[in-house]
């Protein structure tokens, strides 16, 4: 694998292998001195064009853990579209010598583009609306582990709730699921879908809650209120929020979970903590695993180097 | 000067026939068996069609304002290899072409240039800010006939009646650019399929539609004379056709890109594929396609566009829309038309000419006497662009290691050969 910049583009074996892969690291996490010389040498630049201090930090661990040598490279968008271009930001930065680009952008599509201007690897930390590889893949990691499965997802019942639109995590998500063998369903009105989804539609989330395994709720962002895409926070929260109704039907094993962070009152209305199916902490966790993972197989050269 | 092209098949508006042509001055002299005569300069077209030079309706040429992308005279020496002996320069530029001093600017930097006519278009609204309609009668009586805010269509739909009502004493076109901004904010590519896929915003169909729509009705209201730019959607042409059929003084173009290219190469996230409208799908392409073999598209317009390779590579949702066109039209007209040739060539000569009102210059039957503004192409050559040898400043075609059909080999330009063997000469 040279990039991950999306599920889709790296098709099912790969998806599977990450995953495997990542049982190995999570043993690794839970040594006493959580550290292994896998990626020494390697350089693992953290190139973050939009703010998001969990997964630069999920990141920046992950890649310390392999003890890579990490740089990490904030910057607001309104600098680069100032100054320097995106394409010379990138040059210079891979003159000094960096073995894998971790790329967050609020433009769909930069991690391709990125990938025409340097030989680095691209891990896609976030791009637009588009895709968010990792969070799919520790999503799919989670439910894996927390319902004992090893290999795919065979006939789980998955539902994504809310503003598929605008959600890089929604797209990945779905593509993650639907390679592993799942069946998912997008639950949102018209507004929050995008034009031709990739996945079948409701926007009656009653009429399944009952019946799902998986319970994936989305984060609904404030600002949409301004661009007529619903009518209000509370007729969202009454379609399509987790009440503890909602909560009662579901089935016992059910797993509920959420990309972060959690908009309280609107998506979800009871206390995570109280409710026995919310692996959201786990999915956390397994962040660091899962991109542990993924740097290593992408820059990694011999398994044992992990034992 | 004498010129004679020899060994050609002569194709123009009224007929099709195996001659020589001799171009005495700016006129043609003589048309026919001419294997004895001899001239200054003689230009080989066996294998090649000698027909009256391309019409473009729609140019960037970026001067004044955008030099960096385009001047007057590399996108004159662009359109004379693409065959063009006209073109109609969008008033896009900065300065915005909507008062006499500017129009007259553009039109001598394109006699300087003398590789062309360059035909200033003027704007509807003031500064294309579609508050306030720009003079036209001074624009007209500075030889202005097309109108346009081209990049922006006119939103406001009393002051598109307005301006319709006051062109219809004046000798002018009202083209629009059909798009309803409200529904394309931040819009990137088609919304489809592929939108969906990319996670980037779509610019829907029905935003191109709805002003189609309108503007046919203040047509039919006002009974102005409306030119529809750049038409990109299969319903589009359906609105169209019927306007016609009602009898309406409506007019449209579709771009080469419109019938060659899909939302699917967008695929890679080059910006190079981002235009305004945007490459929608197959169903769209051929609707386009038999809406210029029936008639109700009038003209292949190219909607050339040059940016510099640095704001192409900017994010794709910050990269400025437009791609080359000039060079790289007849290529594409000819490789993905089926239609008869002397089609292709009225909707790439004589018809634009027409809509722009130069048909007593451009797109004439080769007859003893008529202007010789001409174009010799051989239209089965097979060829392949190259970025660094386009004339243009700018690089964003979106052609590259595609197979076109079809390339100029001469253009004679107010009788002189401005292009000779694929080669400018000025």
């Amino acid at each position: 694998m040279k990039h991950l910049r999306s599920i889709a583009e790296i098709g099912p074996a790969a998806v599977m292998r990450l995953l495997d892969l990542t049982d190995t690291m999570v043993e690794v996490n839970q040594r006493p001195n959580p550290k292994v010389p896998a990626l020494r040498g390697k350089t693992v630049c953290n190139l973050f064009f939009e703010d998001s201090t969990r997964t630069r930090l999920s990141f920046e661990t992950a890649a310390k853990r392999l003890s890579a040598d990490v740089m990490t490279f904030s910057v607001g968008t309104s600098s680069v579209n100032k100054g320097e271009s995106l394409r010379d930001t990138i040059e210079t930065v891979a003159a000094m010598g960096v073995d894998a680009f971790v790329i967050r952008h609020r433009s769909s599509g930069v991690p391709w583009q990125v990938s025409r201007w340097t030989t680095a690897s691209i891990v896609n930390g976030g791009d637009g609306w588009h895709a968010h590889p990792t969070q799919a893949l520790l999503d799919a990691y989670t439910v894996r582990s927390a319902l004992g499965r090893s290999g795919g997802l065979d006939g789980l019942q998955v539902a994504i709730v809310g503003d598929v639109r605008h959600s890089r995590v929604a797209r990945s998500v779905t593509e993650i699921f639907r390679v592993l063998g799942a069946d998912v369903t997008l639950v949102a009105p018209a507004t929050l879908l995008p034009p031709v989804p990739a996945a079948p539609v409701t926007d009656d989330l009653d009429s399944i809650v009952g019946k799902v395994d998986v319970l994936y709720l989305l984060r609904m962002q404030r600002e949409r209120m301004t661009e007529a895409l619903v009518p209000s926070l509370r007729e969202y929260s009454g379609r399509f929020g987790l009440t503890p109704e909602r909560a009662h039907r579901l089935q016992d094993h059910a797993l509920v979970m959420h990309p972060g962070p959690m908009n309280r009152g609107v998506e979800i209305l009871v206390d995570p903590a109280e409710l026995p199916g919310a692996v959201i902490t786990q999915q956390v966790t397994n962040g660091v695993a899962v991109r542990m993972a993924v740097l290593f197989d992408l820059l990694g050269n011999e398994m044992e180097e992990t034992r | 000067m004498s010129v004679l092209i020899r060994g050609g098949r002569v194709l123009d508006a009224s007929s099709e026939r195996d001659a020589d042509v001799l171009i005495d001055g700016d006129r043609v002299a003589v048309v026919g068996d001419l294997t004895r005569r001899s001239a200054d300069t003689v230009l080989d077209a066996t294998g090649c069609v000698v027909a009256p030079g391309f019409v473009d309706l729609h140019t960037h040429l970026r001067e004044p304002g955008r030099e960096e992308a385009e001047t007057i005279e590399t996108g004159s020496r662009a359109a004379a290899l693409g065959g063009y002996t006209a073109v109609v320069a969008m008033p896009n530029t900065d300065p915005a072409q909507d008062a006499r001093g500017v129009v007259e600017f553009v039109r001598a930097q394109g006699e300087a240039a003398g590789l062309c006519e360059v035909l200033p278009a003027g704007c509807i609204t003031i500064g294309r800010a579609g508050e306030q309609l720009a003079p036209y009668a001074e624009l007209v009586d500075a030889g202005v006939r097309i109108f346009t805010d081209d990049g922006n269509g006119v939103q406001d739909p009393l002051l598109m009646r307005r301006a319709m009502e006051y062109s219809l004493g004046l000798d002018m076109v009202l083209a629009q650019h059909c798009e309803v901004s409200r529904l394309t904010g931040g819009a990137v590519m088609h919304e489809g399929q592929c939108c969906s896929d990319l996670g980037l915003p779509g610019w829907p169909s029905i935003a191109e539609e709805l002003m189609v729509h309108r503007d046919i009705e203040l047509a039919r209201l006002t009974g102005a004379r409306i030119h529809l730019l750049h038409l990109s959607t299969a319903r589009s042409v359906e609105l169209v056709r019927a306007a016609k059929s009602d009898g309406l003084a409506v007019t449209a173009e579709v771009s080469p890109h419109h019938i060659s290219l899909t939302d699917d190469a967008l695929r890679g996230y080059d910006a190079v594929f981002k235009v305004n409208p945007p490459l929608r799908t197959a169903v769209d392409i051929a609707a386009l396609k038999a809406g210029l073999a029936d008639g109700t598209i009038d003209a292949i317009a190219t909607d050339h566009a040059p940016h510099p390779v640095e704001d192409k590579e900017r994010p794709i949702d910050d990269a400025p829309p437009g791609m080359l066109g000039l060079e790289t039209a007849l290529g594409v007209a000819l490789g993905e038309l089926d239609l008869p040739l002397a089609d292709v060539v009225a909707a790439l000569s004589w018809k634009p000419a027409a809509i722009a009102d130069v048909a007593d210059r451009h797109g004439t039957p080769i007859e003893p006497g008529n202007p010789a503004n001409l174009v010799v192409f051989d239209p089965r050559e097979r060829w392949q662009v190259r970025p660094a040898a386009l004339a243009s400043r700018s690089r964003n075609t979106p052609y590259v290691g595609r197979d076109l059909v079809g390339r100029v080999r001469h253009t004679v330009f107010r009788g002189t050969p401005v292009v000779i063997d694929g080669a400018a000469q000025r």
